[in-house]
């Protein structure tokens, strides 16, 4: 899948997305995993990198104690409609402190780019079947928000008053 | 009134060329219906029975002259020359084409008004007393707070994909006149011992089909939590309500199966992480906004002035419409005037280019460019000096606006129904033109006095029904349209949800239910008792009996 968005420009991908546990892939390979797959890894046995791919109702507390050291999380959207990955995404970011690449995949299209990197996504894997460098316009769609947010901490009522 | 600055200007614009761009992928087949859907949605564009509805925000029902002026102009311009106003302080268009809505909002802009968010399953318009500011009875103003909970809610990242719509409401009177006990958040300004001011929180209120009264999770909040606390309770309704069932996806189930206790536990610490943050108000933000709500330049005026008092005494017809359309000021000298949009044969709420025009004149004329919308349907000139009364209610009688039933039987808040919704059971508005055709003697209408008559055209209760002292509900028997009929509900402090009386009526047959409800009422009433005060004294049984009996 090469329809990544990253740094706001359209890159490869050096992951590959292991959507069940009865795909299979190489101990060289960098994957992204099921949570539960992600668990039962045994680093050991592997060479490439490992991350996990988190349901929208996953339960972060299986994650904290290895926050620090994740290259990678991913967030699942089933449906462009479902809103529960944008909680998780700030709870991990502002919460728990996670500063690793946030990776969006599922359901992602243009018209959620601008909400995702408020909350903290730093990567936005565009589905399949839409163009990528189309999408990356979504990014831009505003200049400004209203509320705190993980890239602008101050909300605009602060600055506002501040001024 | 708030003004935008030029932050608010700009997040608008982008707004409505993000939507140019989503109208144009949808129409040039880039986007498919189901993915066009919520995000039209989310700018208050439904796909109705004859053409596209857009529902525009009236933020807390305020409306200057300049910003109305520019609605009658959408109504001639796109639409067919009127408008409707909803039970939640909006105006709807019934009649733009797809393809000119990304104008439509342009020319809006150019006003500081909006869709963002009339629909959809995000955060909605936030409501409030359509007399804040002015209201005799007021506590605390709480128009600043709304405004800080508008710009919190519009474009809110995190909360634009929720598991179903979301309104809140926030009341600063004695009486609550923004009914916050059916809302998803229900906030009281109120002041505690201490002499602060904060909020008492409700939640999981709404009608639908699950109708129910919201619960106090925080007796007293203070006020510079607001958004923080806010922020919790959407985030926990956001990661745990129901996403499998749209008519399980409102925060009143998820309030009701966790038990309101162990929901506000739930808040409590979620808010535990967000308290203090950021987004903590200081003075010195709500005084930002509390400047845009200062009192307009009233004129020290003596009450009771003879310009007032002489035609009072000398027009009964002038004295009817006083009594029921015109309401006490704060300021002596001022009332406030309702334009009734009540009018027999005229859709409840729905309003002319026209209207409008004239609305928007007596607001600079008479008062100080300002109108409010209120959750009943109607106009409201806030500011009036009792001196100009008889002149305004001439000028109101000419364009249709005076109908001296505000409060009464026949100012009935009424849905669109199946003239106009898909979603219908039944058709509302001949029927509640017939019940205000049976009830168009004035003198009658005044001796029953103040009756709320709520009507929604299928269980989506959009018109109210279940709060309505007296409640129709359309249904739908074997493709024909029937009628329920509810007794009991009420909004405000001692909100009730209304109970079914029984089977339901055919059309023909609901005004003469109507009439034998309302005559039992009269032979039962102890002397001064309101409609409902009876209603609760007798119970539903003696109206069932006489509504059912069998006539020989
Ligand atoms: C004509 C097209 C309309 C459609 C398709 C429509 C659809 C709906 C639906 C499906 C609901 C129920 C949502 C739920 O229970 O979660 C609802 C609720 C509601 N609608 Fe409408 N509606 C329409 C017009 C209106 C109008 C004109 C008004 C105002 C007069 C209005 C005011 C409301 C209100 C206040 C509720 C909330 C009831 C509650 O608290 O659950 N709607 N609408
Ligand atoms: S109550 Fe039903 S019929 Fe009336 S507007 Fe709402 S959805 Fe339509």
């Amino acid at each position: 899948m090469q329809n990544l968005i990253k740094n706001d420009a359209v890159t490869e991908d050096a992951w590959r997305l292991i959507r069940s546990d009865e795909e299979s892939f190489g101990a060289a390979e960098d994957v992204i995993l099921p949570l539960a797959a992600w668990l039962a890894l045994d680093p050991a046995a592997r060479s490439g990198q490992a991350a996990p791919w988190l349901a929208p109702d996953a339960d972060l507390g299986l994650l904290l104690p290895v926050l620090a050291q994740l290259p990678l999380i991913a967030i699942d959207f089933p449906a462009f409609t479902d809103g529960r990955g944008y909680s998780l995404a700030r709870l991990l970011r502002e919460r728990y402190g996670y500063q690793g690449e946030l990776r969006a995949i599922g359901d992602v299209q243009r018209d959620q780019l601008a909400y995702m990197a408020q909350v903290g996504f730093t990567a936005f894997a565009i589905r399949d079947d839409r163009p990528a460098e189309a999408a990356l316009d979504g990014l831009r769609d505003f200049s400004d928000q209203y509320q705190a947010t993980v890239l602008q901490p101050e909300p605009l009522f602060k600055r506002r008053t501040q001024r | 009134m708030y003004k935008y600055d030029e932050v608010d200007h700009r997040l608008v614009r982008e707004r409505v060329e993000q939507f140019r761009d989503q109208t144009r992928r949808y129409l040039a087949g880039e986007l498919s219906e189901d993915e066009f859907r919520p995000l039209r949605l989310m700018n208050g564009l439904y796909v109705q029975r004859h053409a596209p509805m857009l529902r525009v925000a009236i933020p807390y029902g305020h409306l200057s002259s300049t910003q109305l002026r520019k609605l009658s102009h959408i109504a001639r311009t796109y639409d067919r020359g009127y408008a409707h106003l909803t039970t939640r302080q909006n105006i709807q268009f019934n009649w733009p084409a797809l393809e000119r809505v990304p104008d439509i909002l342009a020319e809006l802009a150019e006003v500081e008004m909006h869709a963002i968010q009339t629909s959809g399953n995000c955060v909605r318009n936030t409501t409030t007393d359509a007399f804040a500011g002015v209201a005799a009875d007021e506590l605390i103003d709480g128009r600043a707070y709304c405004e800080i909970i508008r710009q919190w809610s519009t474009l809110h990242p995190e909360f634009a994909y929720l598991p179903r719509k979301f309104k809140i409401a926030v009341s600063g009177s004695a009486d609550d006149r923004a009914a916050t006990q059916v809302h998803d958040i229900g906030l009281h300004v109120v002041k505690n011992d201490a002499g602060e001011v904060g909020f008492k929180v409700i939640v999981g209120g709404g009608l639908g089909r699950t109708p129910l009264v919201g619960k106090t999770i925080r007796e007293f909040l203070p006020t510079r939590h607001l958004l923080t606390y806010l922020d919790a309770v959407l985030r926990v309704y956001n990661r745990f309500g129901r996403r499998d069932n749209k008519y399980k996806a409102r925060i009143k189930i998820l309030v009701q199966a966790l038990t309101p206790e162990a929901f506000a536990a739930k808040v409590e610490d979620e808010w535990a992480h967000l308290k203090d943050g950021p987004a903590t108000l200081r003075d010195e933000d709500v005084a930002h906004y509390a400047s845009f709500f200062t009192d307009p330049a009233y004129e020290p005026l003596a009450a009771n002035p003879d310009s007032f008092t002489g035609p009072l005494a000398s027009d009964a017809a002038f004295a009817k419409w006083v009594a029921r359309n015109t309401r006490s000021h704060k300021q002596g000298g001022y009332r406030s005037v309702v334009l009734s949009l009540k009018k027999t044969g005229v859709p409840p709420g729905d309003i002319t280019a026209e209207q409008m025009d004239a609305a928007a004149d007596w607001a600079d004329r008479f008062g100080f460019g300002e109108l409010r919308v209120a959750h009943e349907q109607n106009l409201i000139l806030p500011d009036v000096k009792e001196s100009d009364l008889y002149e305004v209610w001439q000028l109101a009688r000419q364009h249709g606006f005076a109908t001296p039933n505000v409060g009464l039987l026949t100012d009935i808040i009424c849905c669109p129904g199946g003239d106009f919704c898909s979603l219908a059971n039944a058709r509302s508005i001949p029927v509640a033109e017939a019940i205000q055709q049976k009830f168009d003697s004035l003198d009658y209408l005044f001796d029953l006095g103040d009756i709320d008559c709520n009507f929604s055209g299928c269980m989506n209760a959009c018109g109210h029904h279940h709060i309505g002292n007296i409640g129709i509900l359309g249904v739908d028997k074997n493709g024909e349209e029937w009628y329920q009929i509810t007794l009991g509900g009420s909004q405000g402090n001692q909100t009730a949800i209304g109970k079914v009386i029984g089977p339901s009526f055919a059309q023909a047959d609901v005004p003469l239910a109507f009439e034998k409800i309302m005559n039992l009422y009269v032979e039962q009433r102890l002397a001064g008792e309101r409609f409902i005060e009876t209603v609760r004294r007798i119970g539903l049984e003696p109206f069932k009996e006489r509504v059912y009996a069998k006539s020989h």
